[in-house]
């Protein structure tokens, strides 16, 4: 999964807190049974009037926008643990995240699915939606090796966080279950000593 | 994110243990070099919804389900609350269903309890109710209100489906230890203030991002008060302000529910385990990341009147005006109340409303049909007013006809659904039409939560029966 390492793209910014995973996937999406296709119903109720018709004022709908960074406002992804919200993110085609706060479930969800969800601090996320609001085409660099986003059209930099573990998942592309599966060893080991 | 590993003291610890430590700690397999801990899962809980890609992930990858005897499985989301004897109508709907009910066979998953069995029902309540949900266990299913079960002193919390697969294939999940905090609840609650009061003022304090990062333990003496099933109101809306969990130390109320349950220890063993969940408590010395301390008497009946579930007030109070709120809040605040149909400072009590819905598993055990039955006996329901009173679970239904409640709402002109999430997701065809008005006793009110474009209300059994025979937002305490 070398798209990680580094990559620079415009945004496209939500700039209204705590969106919750129903607004991201409405429950009536949830009737799948695999992994497909979420992207197309990403905010749907937002997105879409009843008649099926995209609402031009909805940031997805407008041209003037785009980019595989999404930049939200602050609580991103609280709500329900749908991991159909992380496959309809990753399914339109965001790469990353960008926020100053995550809900938690969300943001593992995210992660076991190639997302970067990327925290920064309040101020950083403000500059960037009102970069983004006199130039819709100003783009962020993130670089996961260093863990730092940037901010082309100020020029500011910051440092984010992740652990180790999974920096190392993404970097490589390898997953929790193959992880837990070497594991199994200790697993039985443990179940006997709690017998 | 924290990288704790089992021989270093816990966060908060300083070699005294909180509840949470103890548990968390005598689950813990390994921890991965600056990264999760792998936490052993002793019962994990599995619906319809956020598990067939899971399923599809054990088939790819050629495994099977390496503890069939500690995987619950209950179909309850997205199903219908009608006719549950019959094919379900929606054939996307029934698809989902039969595959559930595949891989239950496929996996060999004995403790499948499907549409119409005796021990089906929403999740966080037939795992309480059949005793498989015990102190000092860890509990997860691919769903966030599995918070619910901590009421009991358990682990607790939801997960995606990701970690769905991974519990399924090895009974293990990798997780980030999260902080402590803790939160008392002193003195009593008043006359008409439910555990659904306490908690909705409590998520109105902290928001719904206050506990983000943070497992949080209940205490104090109205906390103690509460029955098992208040206890699990209170610990299943952990999660609305953004809690990993939330636990309650097991005392003689938890004892004494959990013996005797199907699935509960028994005789020895019974003996053995209860002599270990009497020293599940937090040390005194103890200390905690955070703590929060609230009065109980402070509390009212609650309302929200906004689209998260931090957006609540007293039933006799005003919305928040403009100024009062933040101005990096403000965007969201207008977007909320234009969605709701409701202005900066308007108060709701006497606002008509449109429908009724009392269930969940925040408020769909027998004790809320007892105290909504108890309210409505003798008066009749509103007319031009849709109520929905959908039990959590065949075992609650089973209980609400035995007890007589079944009479006394028939009387009343309300009738019964069959069991199920019904209108708390609306993933059925129980959803509020765009533009109406649900007083809910369930536990989100976001955008389109029970319909798009549902308007919804959240409040307590008592505030929903109030409102259910005057057809308007109504104080129960008069
Ligand atoms: S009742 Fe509502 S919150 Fe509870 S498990 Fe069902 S959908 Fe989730």
């Amino acid at each position: 999964m070398g798209k990680y390492i580094t990559f620079t793209s415009s945004v496209v910014p939500l700039p209204i807190e705590n969106i919750d995973t129903d607004q991201i996937i409405p429950a009536r999406f949830l009737k799948a049974t695999n992994k497909d296709g979420f992207g197309d119903n990403l905010f749907a109720d937002w997105r879409y009037n009843k008649d099926g018709s995209p609402k031009l004022d909805f940031v997805l709908n407008n041209p003037t926008f785009g980019g595989t960074i999404l930049v939200a406002g602050k609580n991103f992804g609280s709500g329900s643990s749908r991991e159909h919200a992380a496959w309809a993110i990753d399914g339109y085609g965001f790469k990353a995240v960008v926020s100053s706060f995550f809900a938690d479930i969300f943001q593992n969800n995210a992660l076991n699915n190639g997302v970067l969800p990327v925290v920064v601090s309040a101020d950083f996320l403000a500059e960037v939606f009102a970069s983004v609001n006199s130039n819709p085409k100003a783009t962020l660099t993130i670089n996961l090796q260093n863990q730092t986003i940037t901010s082309n059209a100020t020029g500011k930099s910051e440092t984010f966080t992740i652990n180790t573990y999974k920096k190392e998942c993404l970097l490589n592309g390898l997953d929790d279950i193959d992880y837990l599966l070497s594991k199994k060893e200790q697993i039985e080991a443990y179940e006997k000593l709690i017998k | 994110m924290n990288s704790n590993n089992a021989q270093t003291p816990p966060s908060g610890g300083r070699g005294a243990s909180t509840l949470f430590d103890k548990i968390w700690d005598a689950h813990v397999v390994s921890t991965v070099d600056g990264g999760p801990t792998q936490l052993y899962i002793d019962r994990h809980f599995c619906h319809e919804v956020t598990s067939p890609q899971a399923f599809n992930g054990l088939r790819t990858r050629g495994l099977k389900v390496f503890r069939p005897d500690k995987t619950t499985l209950t179909a309850d989301h997205n199903t219908p609350t009608i006719n549950q004897d019959q094919p379900v109508n929606d054939p996307i709907s029934r698809n989902q269903l039969d595959i559930f009910a595949r891989n239950a066979v496929e996996f060999n998953l004995p403790l499948y309890f499907p549409l119409g069995h005796i021990k089906n029902g929403v999740v966080h309540i037939i795992g309480p109710e059949n005793g498989f949900t015990q102190p000092g266990m860890t509990i997860v299913c691919g769903d966030s209100h599995t918070s619910t079960h901590g009421a009991f002193g358990a682990v607790a919390f939801g997960i995606g489906t990701s970690e769905v697969e991974m519990v399924l294939a090895t009974q293990c999940v990798l997780q980030s230890r999260p902080k402590t905090m803790l939160i008392t609840f002193n003195g009593k609650l008043g006359k008409g203030v439910t555990a659904k009061d306490l908690a909705l003022y409590m998520i109105s304090k902290l928001t719904t991002g206050g506990a983000t990062g943070y497992f949080v333990e209940y205490a104090g003496e109205a906390i103690r008060n509460l029955s098992m099933e208040e206890r699990m109101t209170v610990c299943n809306l952990s999660i609305e302000m953004g809690a990993r969990g939330g636990l309650i130390a097991p005392d003689q109320t938890t004892f004494d529910y959990v013996e005797g349950r199907e699935y509960a220890p028994k005789d020895e063993e019974w003996e053995t385990k209860l002599a270990y969940w009497k020293t599940l408590k937090t040390e005194e010395k103890a200390t905690f990341d955070k703590e929060l301390v609230f009065d109980a008497a402070d509390i009212q009946p609650m309302i929200t009147y906004g689209t998260n579930p931090g957006m609540g007030m007293g039933i006799t109070d005003s919305i928040p005006t403009l100024d009062e709120v933040d101005e990096a809040g403000r965007i969201s605040f207008q977007k909320s109340l234009e969605y709701m149909g409701f202005q900066p400072g308007e108060k709701l009590e006497g606002k008509q409303i449109d429908y009724v819905f009392l269930g969940s598993c925040t408020n769909g055990r027998i004790e809320d049909f007892r105290v909504f039955a108890n309210f409505v006996k003798g008066k009749k329901k509103a007319d031009n007013l849709i109520v929905w009173l959908v039990p959590g679970s065949w075992m609650v239904e089973k209980q609400i006809r035995e007890e007589g409640l079944l009479e006394i709402l028939t009387e009343a002109g309300f009738a019964l659904r069959q069991p199920g999430c019904s209108a708390c997701l609306a993933m059925n065809d129980d959803k509020v039409p765009a533009g109406k008005y649900a007083v809910s006793t369930s536990n989100r009110n976001f955008e389109g939560r029970q319909g798009p474009g549902a308007r919804t209300i959240l409040a307590g059994p008592l505030v929903a029966a109030a409102a259910a025979v005057t057809g308007k937002i109504t104080d129960p305490r008069n």
